[in-house]
């Protein structure tokens, strides 16, 4: 498992896309615009706009508009209605790009759902061929090598290795068995080795293919709790708006200047806010389906929301705080041995060693030479011996457990020096494995000393986790190590805290604990025994490789089975509200922007006064209307990539954030329509009947 | 001293005054609501009306307590007026027109003040003692105890129960409000405001005719007028009247009495949530605004614009030499400001920026520092709305003060916003479209408009203040702006006792570095950034047609 250490998400968007090859959510190309003009013209039916009632106003206000620009037309009264349909068609595709990019996920996911024949038993020894689509829960199916598995399911009976690549676009097989937490396997992955029965857990159609298609196609989106507070919020503004301009003919007429529809439209339009109102679906497609793109998958969007909102981050030690094999960092030589000669045994019984612990031995003693420079013959581990090591002739080298070679010793006629079980005891009180090491030279049996295998904290955690204090997220380390061992790693990896010798009833206590206090807890999980915690939790990652249970628990999957990932979902949340924050703001403080183009224009006849307030210098009445209108638009399209990508997020304390965000888009909503709106002038006083 | 030193003097003045009250005024405030003792004269009110005290109210409840109270309290308001001759000191007034027995019932109870009468010839003592001047004291503590009760929505947690609010009344009244105005009743006697039965005295003017100077009980009911950001004067003049205030010494006291409750509760909000910065930034914001209002309406009162005020060399038009502009500027600007509507001057005369700043200080929403009660929770609002957005800025479900957020918090936020612009732009708009609505206008034009616009204002916002002017003694003016009063203050009243509900149901969300934090320089611009924005996005079409063009001609 290698370590993430992306320091933004922007940053694992590009890294996602070499791994995978898949588009991640983060580019846009502007030729989507065309791909989803189909898809934004059918978004014009008045029950679609209904949903959106910022753009519900924008659409009947380009209704009425239409009806007096044909009553009395003019270049300006077309100009207008004609802008505010490209207003509502420009809020329509970005909606459709989001959900286009979502059906192209789900096109390369059909694919996947090819038609299978289940071979399902019956009886005590009966096998039947049924199509997949008729499998029902608690049937048993058997696949072998080279067939397609019909349905999601549990490993009830054997071992094989599966290809997951087209759910997981992981090349690599993994392994399924019976029993234990690596018992689940989805629908339309293959069985590449061996025989399984697989036990049916989910009804055709409702699979965790089918469920992930519909989620990237959006057919599921419902609103999330945050969307529609934001949204109550926008029609409140849209109301206040309604009413000013509204009102604002009577008085108008008062002043002796009344004003004529299409411009009291135009007016309304400009100042609702409208280019939030255009992207919000489109920011929340995006969110998820940046998860997606991150082989995650939420089982709705409110987990997306919750995500952010995280406070405290449960943390399995093994596999995400530390690698998952343990390593070798200390040797200590015991009786008359030196270090030089435990050195070199502990590298020469390791050399032809393969695994994780072997190759951390030889790397922690250095030295060039290779195991067929050394010659010799090759000991392998054996549930029997439970030691490996090398035969050089007449030198035997070994390692292994410190039982097993004190045995090995004495019957070779050597003694074992007391401080060899007290160095023992002591590795093992602290956690850490203890590997004594011996070899027999000259006929002589000698202990040479022990080698500790101990917990190696990732790295770039500690620094993940500062980030993540930063944003005032508690990290917490679970681990089965006793408390000392515990304490020790937590220093080392810079955890705020951590639960020792943890039960799954331990994990779930401290999690209802957290919540009591009001907190939002994340954690990941892949057991069975996980199932409960990853259910309370408020946000419960499961573990692709983990059972159904665990799965169905949580209210995220991660295809990846990668645990750190969970920084990043926090990330993915964090920046999916940010984003819909900052571009309300941009477009509230858009409008000041805009009263100064419009009122000058609609009043400046009856009161030249006002005249000063054509800050812009916009050349005619009619000029400044249309180029606040044609800004209004453009706008829209000139944020869909950023609606898209998400606004560009860095972990850092609220403040911080705050600050930067109220800058670029506060002071950068006011003063963007000015010099927008100017320049769109400029060119449309060109045109006549307009300039 | 010239007259610009002596305004600095006296703003000096009343802020060192506010300055040394704030702290132990604003924590005797919170002591007063938190107490679990009754004294001898509460238990008395509570054994009369039938009240357990000890019993705590769900928010509909509460809220129920509230709207019934006022109902009653209009009903009686106009049976009094109407039943005048039944009464001692009418001097043969009679029974008090419909209209206007209901425009001001409604007006003295929902704190708003608008006098559509001339108090000397319409009513008698015993209606302003008995019927106006109860209502100055109950409806301000009952602005009081609804911004209680939203903030025991934030020191609440997973509760349904708000308080009690006849306990929240009764002590407002009987801690609160009655001992500080008879102090100053005291002291505005002293410095010469009449107090008196009699209905007049008669004098013989220097050209030799006599006349009659109408008297009245006028000191008991100034101090609570000011203290309870009533606004309704028992002369016409109100506090332009030398027997209201009588000197620049009673005009200083008057402007302190009617800041002192609003800017000393958000020390008790502070104190109450545990956090008093909470508390000095909504005070900042408060302050930032208060002071810059008061530099525009200085600044266009002594910068000289139309040719009346050129020829006199200064804008003395509407004003008392003895208050002077910056004494008159001073007043205006707070008694806009805090939903009072007492005034010391003519509006009707400023000039359009001065006149329009005023109009401003209660289209923000009365919150700058607002009215007792109404002014901290208005504002307590507008934080939310501002927290809202900057939270989400910020990657987390806003929370304020350990409450989360949501549809439903976000929703009362909005109608309680909302009611104010609503029924302003909508009378306002309806009012001007009338076209014997102009006959009403005491100008034409842009200032005319600002006259009409004044007075919605005013009453949507339940500040009492009049541009003067216009006349509103007709059907339409006394029945919509009666019910614009009755919007204003009931709709947002509601709202926010329903947010106090569903803020004390949620749990506290511990705070944390992600989360935003509240307090600061920082928060503070935003929260006065959004007053100012949502104020100005509202109303620059309207205004633009009235004070702009004429602050522009």
């Amino acid at each position: 498992m290698t370590i993430t250490q992306e320091r933004t998400v922007a940053e694992a968007d590009r890294r996602h896309i070499e791994n995978t090859g898949r588009v991640a959510a983060g580019v846009f190309n502007p030729r989507q615009l065309l791909k989803s003009l189909p898809d934004a013209l059918r978004k014009f039916d008045p029950r679609h706009q209904l949903r959106n009632p910022v753009m519900f106003v924008v659409w009947a206000g380009s209704v009425l508009t239409t009806v007096f620009a044909i009553g009395d037309p003019s270049v300006f009264t077309i100009g207008v209605a004609v802008w505010l349909w490209f207003t509502v068609l420009f809020a329509n595709l970005a909606e459709a790009v989001a959900e286009g990019r979502g059906k192209a996920q789900a096109e390369t996911l059909r694919r996947t759902k090819k038609e299978t024949i289940a071979r399902r038993l019956y009886g005590p020894s009966g096998e039947e061929r049924v199509p997949g689509v008729d499998l029902r829960i608690g049937d048993l199916v058997v696949v072998e090598a080279g067939e397609v598995i019909p349905g999601d399911g549990d490993v009830v009976e054997g071992i094989a290795t599966v290809d997951e690549s087209a759910i997981t676009g992981e090349s690599a097989p993994v392994i399924r068995e019976s029993g234990g937490d690596r018992s689940a396997v989805t629908g339309g992955t293959t069985v590449l080795s061996d025989r399984i029965v697989v036990k049916i857990t989910t009804k055709p159609g409702e699979s965790f293919v089918d469920r992930m298609i519909a989620l990237v196609e959006g057919a599921e989106r419902q609103k999330t709790p945050n969307e529609i507070a934001l949204t109550i919020l926008l029609s409140t503004l849209t109301i206040i708006f309604l009413l000013a301009v509204v009102t604002l003919q009577p008085m108008a007429t008062y002043s002796g200047n009344t004003q004529s529809v299409i411009v009291l439209t135009a007016l309304l339009v400009c100042l609702i806010p409208t280019t939030i109102g255009a992207l919000l679906s489109a920011i929340g497609i995006a969110g998820m389906d940046r998860l997606v793109q991150h082989n995650v998958l939420a089982t709705s969007g409110r987990a997306v929301e919750a995500a952010g909102d995280i406070d405290t981050l449960l943390l399995d030690k093994t596999g995400t705080i530390t690698y998952g094999n343990r390593r070798a960092t200390e040797l200590i030589p015991t009786g008359q041995s030196t270090v030089e000669e435990l050195t070199q045994a502990a590298r020469l019984s390791s050399l032809a060693d393969e695994t994780p612990e072997g190759r951390s031995i030889v790397e922690l003693c250095g030295g060039e030479s290779t195991v067929d420079e050394v010659g010799g013959e090759f000991v392998p581990f054996t549930a029997q011996t439970r030691m490996s090591g090398i035969d050089l002739g007449e030198r035997l080298v070994r390692k292994g457990a410190a039982s097993a070679i004190t045995a090995w010793v004495i019957e070779h006629g050597g003694t074992v020096p007391d401080e060899v079980k007290s160095t023992v005891d002591k590795i093992s009180a602290e956690g850490g494995t203890p590997l004594v090491c011996a070899e027999i030279a000259g006929g002589h049996a000698v202990v040479r000393g022990v080698i500790r295998l101990s917990d190696v904290v990732k790295k770039g955690m500690r620094e993940r986790f500062d980030e993540l204090r930063a944003m005032g997220i508690k990290t917490v380390m679970i681990t089965g190590d006793n408390p000392l061992t515990a304490k020790a790693i937590a220093a080392e990896a810079g955890v705020d805290d951590y639960l020792a010798e943890a039960k799954p009833e331990d994990k779930m206590a401290l999690i209802k604990r957290e919540q009591d206090g009001g907190r939002l807890v994340a954690m990941t999980g892949d057991g069975t025994n996980d199932a409960p915690a990853l259910a309370q939790a408020d946000v419960g990652v499961a573990m692709n490789t983990g059972t159904s249970a665990a799965k169905e628990a949580g209210n995220m999957v991660d295809l990846d089975s990668d645990p750190t990932k969970l920084i990043e979902i926090v990330e993915i949340g964090k920046q999916l509200l940010i984003t819909r924050g900052a571009l309300t703001t941009f477009s509230v403080a858009n409008d000041l922007a805009k009263y100064f183009a419009i009122l000058p224009a609609m009043f400046a006849a009856i009161y030249p006064q006002l005249g000063e307030l054509n800050i812009m210098g916009l050349a005619t009445p009619r000029s400044a209307i249309i180029s606040a209108v044609i800004f209004n638009a453009l706008v829209i399209v000139a944020l869909i990539p950023l609606a898209l990508k998400g606004v560009r997020y860095r972990p850092s304390s609220a403040s911080s954030l705050l600050r930067r965000n109220l800058l670029i888009y506060g002071v950068g909503g006011v003063v963007t329509p000015f010099l927008g709106i100017w320049l769109i002038d400029l060119v449309v006083r060109l045109v006549p009947g307009i300039g | 001293m010239s007259h610009t030193a002596a305004g600095l003097l006296q703003v000096g003045l009343l802020v060192v005054a506010l300055a040394a009250v704030y702290r132990p005024l604003g924590d005797y405030m919170a002591r007063v609501y938190t107490s679990t003792k009754h004294n001898r004269v509460e238990r008395a009110v509570y054994k009369i009306v039938r009240v357990d005290p000890e019993s705590q109210q769900h928010w509909k409840t509460y809220a129920a307590g509230v709207l019934g109270f006022s109902a009653v309290g209009i009903v009686l308001l106009y049976l009094v007026q109407r039943l005048q001759t039944l009464l001692p000191w009418n001097f043969g007034r009679g029974p008090v027109d419909e209209g206007i027995a209901f425009n001001t019932a409604i007006s003295f109870v929902t704190n708003t003040n608008w006098q559509s009468y001339v108090p000397e010839s319409v009513m008698g003592h015993s209606v302003q003692m008995i019927g106006l001047t109860v209502q100055n004291f109950v409806s301000a503590a009952v602005g009081i105890a609804v911004a209680i009760a939203l903030i025991r929505g934030f020191t609440r947690a997973s509760t349904d129960r708000l308080g009690n609010f006849w306990v929240d009344l009764t002590r407002g009244v009987v801690r609160i409000l009655l001992p500080m105005a008879f102090v100053f009743a005291i002291v505005l006697v002293a410095l010469g405001t009449v107090m008196s039965l009699r209905s007049g005295v008669d004098v013989s003017t220097v050209d030799g005719q006599g006349k009659t100077i109408a008297l009245a009980p006028a000191a008991s009911q100034e101090a609570i007028k000011e203290l309870g950001t009533n606004g309704g004067g028992i002369f016409n003049a109100n506090s332009s009247h030398p027997f209201e205030n009588p000197s620049s010494w009673s005009n200083l006291i008057e402007i302190f009495l009617l800041l002192v409750i609003p800017v000393s509760l958000t020390r008790t909000f502070g104190t109450l949530v545990g956090q008093r910065k909470q508390g000095y930034v909504l005070l900042s914001v408060m302050g930032v605004l208060w002071t810059g209002m008061l530099a525009v309406i200085w600044w266009a009162e002594t910068h000289l614009n139309g040719p009346a005020a050129l020829l006199a060399g200064a804008s003395m038009e509407g004003k008392e030499q003895r208050f002077g502009i910056p004494g008159s500027a001073l007043f205006a600007n707070s008694t806009t400001g805090t939903s009072t509507g007492a005034v010391n001057s003519l509006h009707d005369s400023y000039s359009g920026l001065g006149g329009g700043g005023a109009m401003l200080n209660m289209l923000f929403g009365e919150m700058t520092p607002g009215g007792v009660g109404t002014g901290i929770y208005s504002i307590l609002v507008m934080a939310i709305i501002a927290v809202f957005l900057a939270g989400l800025m910020v990657g987390r479900t806003p929370e304020y003060l350990g409450k989360k957020l949501g549809r439903r918090e976000v929703t009362c936020a909005a109608i309680a916003i909302l009611a104010m612009p609503t029924v302003m732009l909508i009378g306002s708009g309806i009012a001007i479209a009338q076209s014997d609505t102009s006959g009403a206008m005491a100008n034409s034009g842009a200032h005319g408009l600002s006259e009409v616009l004044y007075a919605y204002a005013s009453a949507s916002n339940n500040n009492g203040s009049a541009f003067a002017g216009i006349t509103v003694t007709g059907d339409w003016f006394q029945a919509s702006l009666g019910i614009c009063m009755l919007l204003g203050r009931f709709i947002p009243i509601i709202a926010v006792l329903r947010l106090a509900g569903l803020l004390a149901a949620q749990r506290k969300v511990p705070v944390t570095a992600g989360t935003l934090p509240t307090t600061g320089p920082l928060f503070g611009s935003l929260l006065t950034g959004t007053v100012v924005l949502v104020a100005a996005l509202t109303f620059v079409p309207a205004l633009a047609l009235g004070p702009i063009a004429e602050a522009l001609a």
